[in-house]
């Protein structure tokens, strides 16, 4: 079935939030604002969480079955959503990591030409 | 997107509304916390957010298929566009309602009768038991002999394959207590019978052991529908008491509906009360089933009877003569599943007509197809403007595919209530020969199969045109004076030979049964004007007059009686008349003079009890001698009377016959003569389309043949025929009932028969192939027609231009019709030789079915292409003449 994606976002920064998702995730189950919270300080904040992406996001990453829900009370007593890590999305952690670690070592090669070092 | 999602997608928007509103208290605690205002901490934390309303409808939309919504647009859109085509739409979908209703119909009789388990406890473990005689010879030489009494005995007391055994005979029998007396089909079972069967009586209980002691009280169970139809259903019968032949027996229970005993629409089930003192070695006429044991092969158990047959000519009183006839006999058991004894060689009518039918689908597809791919033709424009406005291929083709599942889907709603029709219909005509006709029913298994046959014929339609619509769409070739390509006029050629093709087999198969109907109808029965005869069978129980003699005189008196109604030219009777499917009586018959070499027994003869009148009124021709006289029967006068293939066979003609003597017993025993005093012309008694067999006709009433004693008897079930112009019509049949009454008021009247109904029902079988396969092979005739004039009339249109050039260059017009119709024409040549080949290949499966007629019958294979040829020539022409009447000058204006 054709998945229409948002016109917003290019395939790479669609792909990379759904990574660092699943990369926090990794450390235990964690409701929207955690995850969004956690990405951008542990980004230093140089990463801001589009609200208007990071919940499209998680409903995508659960119909894939990569992360599974449940409501649950947050660490100050109130309603919260729960996302948390399942075995495929584990595996498929894996797989964006290294692919990602492949482009930024394409990238780095790109703008960092081990000839230029040389000179 | 996932399924769940989908159809919840409204809870999952709430969801996200509570999960969004718990990000923003989140948010807004930890700006509290960082010391900010809580109302400004709030704006600030909503501001991050960012629109709710804009996450909501992305997500939303992500939970919302594109597939089932495109697929209700395409529906919605398929509906449009057809109404915009009414004609189309309606021809599309009346072609298949008339093929998926069929094809339903027929399945549900295939199903009840052929597929679906008999209606008893592991069905397949049952089986019939019957004995070939080989040695036996004449009538008996195919149909195989029954169980005697003795038989029984050995069987179920040293066979080691059998859970259960039992045997059973039926007969008429009358039934009073309730009401008028009556005639009804009782079945006396042995005990294993219903245990073999395994199905548990409705109310009450099976018999027991004492019930079936000889002597016991008498009991009886009643069939489901006679308990509803004499007893409306009440649940005090148990207990209560009927009289049966004039004795009187206890209701001990009531069998439930689906209940049969080989089909035999009994009304009541007696105990047979067999007792083992006196059991015979001969008198085959039980019928027998058995449960095998698990793990017990039919061979096995064959093998297991077959080495119990020497045991039982050594006992029940056998003698050295004894063993001596049966071993020329030759018996040997013969088992079959039970499956088979009920369903018997309808099976094979049952297979032809869904094959054909199933060929009436595929026509009924390939001109859907036809259709479709004329309208995706005529619609190339449209399709190609929308192409270029960017619609898909894949879009295009999902597009058609709905239009086609509307159609499908209409047509096959309306088939179903054509099925549920024909079923109502079939079941009301009741063909007297259809097995397990109470089973045949439209239901959950049927429509599966309407169901299959809709989503095939949805692939088929859907496949045909996406192949053709499969090279890319342009503008340029959709153009509006494009002309078809030769390969999409190859495609509708091929699906017009496939349709003729396919319509010649049908229309082959049912003139072949034509001819046969014809065969049949032409036959010389043995008896004349069939509709001038009524038959009325009588019952005159033991109990209700125990004296042989004053039998036979009261059956006078009701003859003469009958005699006197106004209208009755003739009156007589016999103990059954020809064709009623009753089993023939038969027995060997020694010839005074012919040396009966040791160790063989002379050929069975069908034996008949007739009464003096009896052939005058069937229109019987007497060919040498004299009929009966009533002086004969009462005297004792030792005369016989035989059929005229037995005198020629005997005697080499009828006269030589006159005055020869022969016997039913060995002579040797001091069994006495019988002289021949008559003969008369061969009677086809066995049905119209079986050989008439060499029959004795002895006297109604007389000494028993094979008892050395002078102990007589009369016929106690005799069936009475009229000769009347009043045949048929209830005033006569009151007139009988009067007549009978006066008689004697005890007497049961069963149901009267014109001998037309009697012969009809006979040919039953035949007559329904008949009917189904014309059904079958005039809409496949229509639809290849139809399809002949659509490819005609398309190609007529797509070449006007051509016309109109050719015309206005000299073409004479009829020239240009000429050419349409061959066109038509050799196309319609091509599938009759198709056609040919597979009319071959069904004509031998319907061998069993045909009478007097070849399945290369050289009459049918003429007849059938001419007309269909002569059909193709009509639906060519008039596309041709609209074609010819072209007016050049305006089509060459027109470019």
């Amino acid at each position: 079935m054709p998945r229409r994606e948002s016109p917003l976002h290019s395939e790479m920064l669609q792909g990379t939030l759904d990574m660092l998702i699943l990369r926090t995730l990794l450390l235990g189950p964690a409701h929207g604002y955690t995850i969004a919270h956690s990405i951008e300080q542990g980004s230093d904040d140089v990463l801001q969480i589009e609200q208007g992406s990071l919940y499209p996001a998680l409903h995508r990453l659960e119909n894939r079955g990569w992360i599974a829900s449940f409501w649950g009370t947050s660490e100050n007593n109130r309603k919260a959503k729960y996302y948390r890590l399942t075995p495929a999305g584990r595996k498929r952690l894996a797989v964006e990591a290294s692919r990602w670690e492949e482009v930024v070592r394409a990238i780095g090669r790109v703008m960092n030409p081990a000839g230029e070092k040389a000179r | 997107m996932n399924w769940r999602r989908f159809f919840h997608r409204n809870d999952a928007d709430s969801d996200l509304r509570d999960e969004l509103e718990s990000y923003l208290e989140h948010a807004t605690e930890e700006l509290i916390g960082r010391g900010m205002e809580p109302r400004a901490a709030r704006a600030a934390a909503r501001r991050k957010l960012g629109s709710t309303a804009r996450v909501r409808e992305e997500v939303y939309r992500m939970n919302t298929v594109s597939l089932l919504d495109e697929t209700a647009r395409n529906i919605r859109f398929a509906f449009r566009t057809l109404r915009k085509s009414p004609a189309f739409a309606a021809t599309a979908i009346l072609t298949i309602a008339i093929g998926i209703g069929a094809n339903t119909a027929v399945f549900s009789v295939v199903d009840g009768v052929l597929l679906k388990p008999l209606a008893y406890r592991a069905p397949e473990r049952l089986v019939s038991i019957r004995h070939m005689a080989p040695g036996l010879g004449g009538v008996t030489s195919e149909a195989g002999i029954g169980l005697s009494t003795g038989m029984y005995f050995t069987y179920i007391e040293q066979n080691r394959s059998f859970e259960n055994l039992g045997v059973w005979n039926s007969s008429m029998v009358s039934m009073g207590g309730v009401g008028e007396p009556e005639q009804v089909l009782s079945i006396a079972v042995s005990p294993g019978t219903l245990e073999a069967l395994g199905v548990a009586p409705e109310r009450g209980r099976w018999f027991s052991a004492g019930d079936q002691r000889p002597g016991a009280a008498p009991t009886i169970l009643l069939s489901h529908g006679y308990w509803q139809r004499r007893f409306g259903g009440r649940a005090d019968v148990i207990g209560r008491t009927v009289l049966v032949d004039a004795r009187q027996r206890q209701v001990i229970g009531v069998m439930p509906e689906s209940f049969r005993i080989a089909d035999l629409p009994a009304a009541i089930i007696a105990p047979l009360q067999l007792d083992r003192a006196r059991a015979e070695m001969s008198g085959f006429y039980l019928s027998a089933v058995g449960r095998l044991k698990p793990g017990v092969s039919l061979d096995q158990a064959q093998a297991d009877l077959g080495r119990l047959i020497p045991v039982w000519m050594h006992s029940f009183g056998s003698n050295a003569v004894a063993v001596r006839v049966f071993s020329s006999w030759r018996v040997a058991p013969e088992l079959r599943p039970l499956r088979e004894t009920i369903v018997g060689n309808v099976g094979d009518v049952l297979w032809v007509v869904m094959g054909t039918l199933g060929a009436v689908m595929l026509i009924v597809c390939a001109n859907v197809a036809n259709l479709v791919l004329v309208r995706v033709e005529g619609r190339r424009q449209e399709l190609a403007v929308r192409a270029a406005l960017g619609a898909g291929r894949g879009r295009l083709a999902r597009e058609l595919l709905a239009e086609n599942g509307v159609l499908v889907a209409a047509g096959a709603l309306l088939g179903m209530g054509l099925a549920y029709a024909g079923v109502a219909l079939l079941q009301w005509i009741a063909p007297a020969n259809l097995p397990r006709l109470s089973e045949i029913a439209v239901d959950g298994r049927t429509a599966g199969f309407a169901l299959a046959v809709a989503a095939v014929s949805i692939l088929l339609l859907g496949l045909i045109p996406a192949w053709r619509c499969g090279g890319p769409i342009s503008l340029r070739r959709g153009g509006r004076t494009a002309s078809a390509g030769p390969e999409q006029q190859r495609a509708r050629n091929a699906l017009v030979v496939a349709q003729v093709s396919l319509a010649m087999v049908l229309l082959i198969s049912s003139g072949l049964m034509i001819r046969t109907f014809e065969n049949l109808r032409g036959v010389k029965p043995g008896f004349t004007g069939a509709a001038q005869l009524e038959t009325v069978p009588v019952a005159v129980p033991k109990a209700l007059q125990p004296n042989e003699e004053r039998v036979a005189r009261m059956e006078q008196d009701i003859v003469d009686r009958l005699a006197a109604i106004p209208g009755v030219a003739g009156v007589g009777f016999a103990d059954g008349v020809p064709m009623d499917g009753v089993l023939l009586n038969w027995d060997g018959v020694f010839v005074e003079g012919q040396e009966i070499p040791p160790g063989s027994y002379p050929p069975s003869r069908v034996f008949r009890g007739v009464a003096p009148g009896y052939f005058q009124a069937m229109g019987t021709r007497l060919v040498a001698g004299r009929d009966y006289s009533w002086n004969d029967l009462y005297g004792g006068s030792r005369s016989v009377m035989v059929s005229e293939n037995l005198a020629r066979e005997y005697w080499g003609s009828a006269a030589a016959a006159i005055g020869k003597r022969i016997n039913a017993r060995l002579p040797s025993m001091g069994f006495p003569w019988y002289e021949v005093i008559g003969v008369v012309e061969d009677v086809r008694l066995a049905g119209a389309n079986e050989n008439a067999p060499a029959v004795v006709y002895w006297p109604s009433y007389g000494r028993v043949l094979w008892l050395p004693r002078d102990v007589w008897a009369a016929v106690r079930n005799p069936v009475f025929v009229l000769r009347s112009s009043r045949a048929g019509t209830e005033a006569l049949a009151e007139d009988v009932r009067r007549a009978i009454r006066q008689v004697n008021g005890n007497l049961a009247v069963a149901g009267m028969l014109t001998m037309e109904q009697v012969e009809g029902r006979s040919m039953a079988r035949t007559s329904f192939a008949l009917v189904m396969l014309a059904i079958a092979g005039g809409m496949a005739l229509l639809l290849g027609v139809i399809g002949i004039y659509g490819v005609v009339a398309y190609s007529a249109e797509q070449r006007r231009r051509e016309v109109g050039i050719r015309m206005a260059l000299g073409a004479e017009p009829a020239a240009v019709k000429g050419m349409f119709v061959k066109q038509g024409v050799v196309l319609a040549a091509i599938g009759c030789g198709v056609g040919f080949a597979g009319a071959a290949g069904l004509g031998r499966l319907m061998k069993a079915l045909l009478y007097g007629v070849t399945p290369l019958d050289p009459v049918t294979y003429a007849a059938m292409p001419a007309v269909l040829l002569a059909a193709a020539v009509v639906a060519c022409y008039f596309p041709a003449r609209r074609a010819a009447a072209v007016d050049p000058a305006e089509t060459l204006r027109a470019e």
